[in-house]
């Protein structure tokens, strides 16, 4: 592990000095924040008083504040861990365009090592990032509507921390393969534009059809969307039940905001999201640090062949 | 001298491009090693195999007696590279730079700054820790690429075209601290340029023409074997230079006889001696040389 220190310290320093990279990352949670707020919490707000009073409830403003806010604070924040970890892990793809790539593998440093390098310095600028952007997004439910108690705080900033675990490792598999600003870039707008509705927070998943209900089901982003919004929402349906809301009605918003995911018609339990989440982290980085080690298999396993094929002809005398 | 570098039967094939085919050379410990090439040649195939950057196809390598198979990390231990182009962060100041890829070595705390205070007097950077990397002039980052290079004290300086696009000025200090590395610290220096002059300093050349080795030896028997002399004769008139029957063209103030050695030299120098008042004889030059060899012309990094 010589290095190891160094290189995170490096990668990190690199990314603050360069201030396309790091603005970059820190106002995309910033702007969605502000996009949401202005053209999303209007409708949303409409849309849930409309289907309230049809039911024949009477809820306070305070309370649909609330309601939507922790809605869109949690859409926020299950798409920009990951989108945030794509930003910062253009590192990857810079070093193999700029050489300093050839520059540290020429040093006796493990590949696997190097990888964790990577890893680890965006996993702190992701984390430092996404902790602002959670900060901020507190700081706006504050102003909507306030219904969660400290260990809801602390459960969000956990999931938060797996959200941005998960961006990292996969963000980290994704550059694997990238090496040039072309493609880096277009995996960025891609995974920008399209993150967001395959994890569930630009529209719930119970709005898709059937069969891209189940492809989403198979995808770990999803459990982690579903956990910021339990999490953001838990005080909002506490005091709706206070107010006298029917349960049903409350299981009803549970169920059309995907606070209730279903896999294959069953219900996933809190438990067994934090698990889905947990092995894909895993699962991401083992895959991540593997790949390298292979690469540098490959390479090395191919110079002995090569060493033992002579060696084996100078034997035989041929 | 014992080898430091062994290269035996070394090939490298891109798809249908065979970059290297069945190199072999050696390199002595200490020498000043020159791999002359146009570009494409094969020079930086050769050198990314010898790094561990590319897998070689067939062949062996071995430095310091390690073989490049068994022990990747030890080799890269003993070498230190300088690239043709910076590779180092532009955006970090020249000690974070250092700092980093020290580190990578194992070097860190007293010993880094020590190796840093050592290196920064050697090649006059001192003044230049603080600054970011990629405000430096070319000169400037060359020093700190070189200085990258020798962080972890090598046995093997490989230098890829490292003066190219450099000023004289700058490439003069370049070679004068390279000089004192290889006397003060017996270090082997693995040089390819595009520049001869730089090549006919070296102890030993290979030059290298589509992947192939063409011509090796020193610059010295080099010039013997595939260019002739030259006698430049000055304050002769242009009718005694006819009678001596020798090609010879006029140059500004005197006149240049190409003879095919230096015996046709002094044979011709004792034949006519009231001709040659006022003479020197000059070897070929290592552009005559590789242009004998190859056919080719190298000139500021593009073969014609």
């Amino acid at each position: 592990m010589i290095g190891l220190g160094a290189l995170v310290r490096r990668n990190t320093k690199l990314y603050f000095k360069d201030k396309g990279m790091f603005f970059t990352s820190l106002i995309t949670p910033l702007i969605l924040l502000v996009l949401y707020t202005t053209f999303l919490s209007n409708v949303y707000e409409q849309n849930f008083r409309s289907s309230l009073e049809a039911a024949g409830a009477m809820v306070s403003e305070k309370l649909i504040g609330g309601c939507v806010g922790a809605q869109l604070v949690s859409s926020l924040l299950a798409v920009s861990c990951v989108t945030v970890a794509f930003c910062s892990n253009l590192l990857t793809v810079q070093d193999k365009i700029t050489g300093a790539r050839r520059d540290l593998s020429i040093a006796p440093v493990k590949p696997g090592t190097l990888a964790l390098g990577y890893y680890l310095s965006t996993l702190l600028t992701t984390l430092l990032i996404s902790f602002a952007a959670t900060l901020a997004c507190l700081g706006y439910l504050a102003y909507a509507g306030w219904y969660m108690t400290v260990k809801d705080v602390a459960a969000l900033l956990l999931d938060t921390v797996l959200l941005v675990l998960f961006g990292t490792g996969l963000s980290s598999c994704v550059n694997f393969f990238l090496s040039t600003n072309g493609q880096a870039s277009a995996v960025g707008t891609v995974v920008s534009a399209g993150y967001g509705f395959i994890c569930g927070a630009y529209m719930p998943i119970s709005q898709f059809s059937g069969g891209l209900q189940k492809v989403i089901s198979f995808l770990p982003g999803t459990y982690g969307t579903s956990l910021l919004r339990n999490n953001a929402l838990r005080g909002v349906f506490k005091e709706m039940g206070a107010q006298g809301f029917p349960s049903e009605v409350v299981e009803a918003i549970r169920d059309s905001i995907d606070c209730n995911l279903y896999f294959y018609g069953n219900k996933v339990e809190t438990g067994v999201s934090y698990l889905v989440l947990t092995v894909a982290i895993v699962l991401l980085i083992g895959i991540y640090v593997a790949m390298n080690m292979s690469c540098a298999k490959k390479r090395h396993n191919h110079n002995g062949k090569v060493f033992s094929k002579i060696k084996t002809v100078k034997k035989s005398g041929l | 001298m014992k080898n430091i570098i062994e290269i035996e039967h070394l090939s490298k094939c891109f798809g249908q491009v065979r970059a290297v085919q069945d190199l072999s050379f050696r390199v002595k410990q200490g020498e000043l090693f020159a791999f002359l090439g146009i570009n494409g040649a094969g020079k930086s195939t050769a050198i990314n195999i010898m790094c561990g950057q590319i897998a070689k196809d067939s062949g062996t390598v071995r430095i310091d007696g390690v073989d490049l198979d068994c022990d990747p990390d030890s080799i890269k231990r003993n070498l230190g590279v300088v690239f043709q182009s910076s590779v180092l962060d532009k955006d970090l100041s020249v000690q974070d730079n250092l700092q980093s890829r020290a580190a990578l070595y194992g070097i860190c705390g007293k010993e880094f700054k020590k190796r840093l205070s050592e290196l920064s007097e050697l090649l006059e950077f001192k003044d230049l820790l603080k600054r970011t990397l990629g405000k430096l002039s070319g000169g400037q980052r060359r020093r700190i690429d070189i200085a990258r290079a020798l962080l972890h004290k090598p046995k093997i300086l490989i230098l890829d075209e490292p003066t190219t696009g450099l000023d004289p000025q700058t490439r003069s200090t370049l070679w004068r601290v390279i000089g004192d590395l290889q006397k003060i610290e017996g270090m082997t220096v693995f040089l390819t340029t595009h520049y001869m002059e730089e090549a006919a300093d070296a102890d030993y050349v290979v030059i290298l023409d589509s992947g192939k080795i063409v011509a090796e030896d020193t610059p010295l028997n080099l010039k013997n074997t595939y260019t002739g002399d030259f006698i430049t004769v000055y304050g002769a008139n242009e009718t005694h230079i006819k009678q001596l029957n020798a090609p010879y063209e006029t140059i500004r103030d005197a006149y240049r006889i190409s003879v095919p050695n230096t015996a046709a030299a002094t044979e011709l120098i004792l034949k006519y001696p009231n001709v040659f008042q006022d003479y020197e004889i000059t070897k070929g030059k290592m552009d005559d040389v590789f242009l004998a060899v190859t056919g080719k012309k190298l000139t500021g990094g593009t073969g014609k």
